[in-house]
């Protein structure tokens, strides 16, 4: 049981100190990135080029083991078709994400900085999500 | 550490934070065997979606991210945020539910783990959202809206 539960739990907790560490569970932080053609601020471009270069190197490790440390098998996405859901959906996130300042992450672990703030957008996307699993029937 | 031309922008700070993302990232690849996409696990903690790991990992994971955000600010003395009004939060965190569900991932799915794999998929959600995102604040202030109090 700890064995499966303490590497989601670390996990979490490195990600929601990595996001407050690098300024994106500041909306001010993100809409100033998103800012390009006004005043732009580039510290979210160090944030996603830190994730992303670890997690490549992750990759190059993930292929050579025969299974996860904590779990049997490795279970991930294999899709690459183009949809027009996939882009669409991905449009409207960029909207919400332009309008506050906060994705799904830093609106989590925000909770605990401004809770009022940061539970109204959590409760509105899960109505969101829930709303999209009403209309289609599943998840 | 200062980026030259930019005052506002602190750097090393966000490279720091961003390791930390990519380790967490790493440890749910490597020890778990699963994509660290927040929308996703959200959507399974609450039961909303029915695929991924269990529903008690999926809550283990959500609940440690308030948790290290705690953390950092304990250890620095605080964390500076300034938040929407309630409206633009309800109506930001509206799109930002469906828009993930439709586009099977948000910044750290598609952005951190695919994009990191080269997922075909993952780079076109991410170019989508960043583009959308660029695209809203411009208009927003183009506008002359006041977003954050």
């Amino acid at each position: 049981m700890i064995r499966r539960l303490l590497p989601p739990l670390l996990s979490g907790t490195l990600f929601g100190a990595g996001l407050a560490l690098g300024g994106m569970t500041n909306p001010a932080r993100v809409r100033g990135f998103l800012d390009l053609f006004g005043d732009w601020d580039p510290t979210l471009a160090f944030v996603m080029g830190g994730a992303v270069v670890v997690m490549a190197i992750a990759w190059r490790f993930q292929p050579r083991m025969a299974h996860p440390f904590f779990a049997e098998k490795f279970a991930l996405p294999d899709r690459s078709d183009l949809t027009a859901r996939l882009i669409g959906g991905s449009a409207l996130f960029g909207i919400g994400w332009g309008i506050a300042g906060l994705c799904p992450g830093p609106g989590v672990a925000a909770l605990v900085i401004e809770p009022a703030s940061a539970a109204i957008f959590v409760v509105a996307m899960l109505a969101g999500m829930f709303l999209v699993r009403l209309t289609e029937g599943n998840g | 550490m200062m980026l030259p031309g930019f005052p506002e922008a602190a750097p090393l700070a966000g490279l720091v934070g961003g390791i930390l993302i990519g380790l967490a990232a790493a440890l749910m690849l490597l020890g778990a065997g699963r994509i660290a996409g927040v929308s996703g696990i959200a959507a399974r903690a609450t039961g909303i979606g029915d695929s991924g790991m269990s529903r008690s990992s999926a809550w283990m994971f959500l609940i440690g991210l308030p948790l290290g955000a705690l953390i950092v600010a304990m250890a620095t003395g605080g964390i500076e945020a300034s938040f929407a009004s309630p409206l633009y939060l309800a109506v930001a965190g509206l799109a930002v539910g469906v828009g993930t569900r439709l586009g099977s991932g948000c910044t750290s799915g598609h952005g951190v783990c695919g994009v990191s794999r080269f997922s075909q998929r993952s780079v076109v959600a991410t170019l989508t959202f960043m583009a959308f995102g660029i695209a809203t604040v411009a208009v927003m202030n183009m506008a002359g809206l006041e977003v954050l109090q």
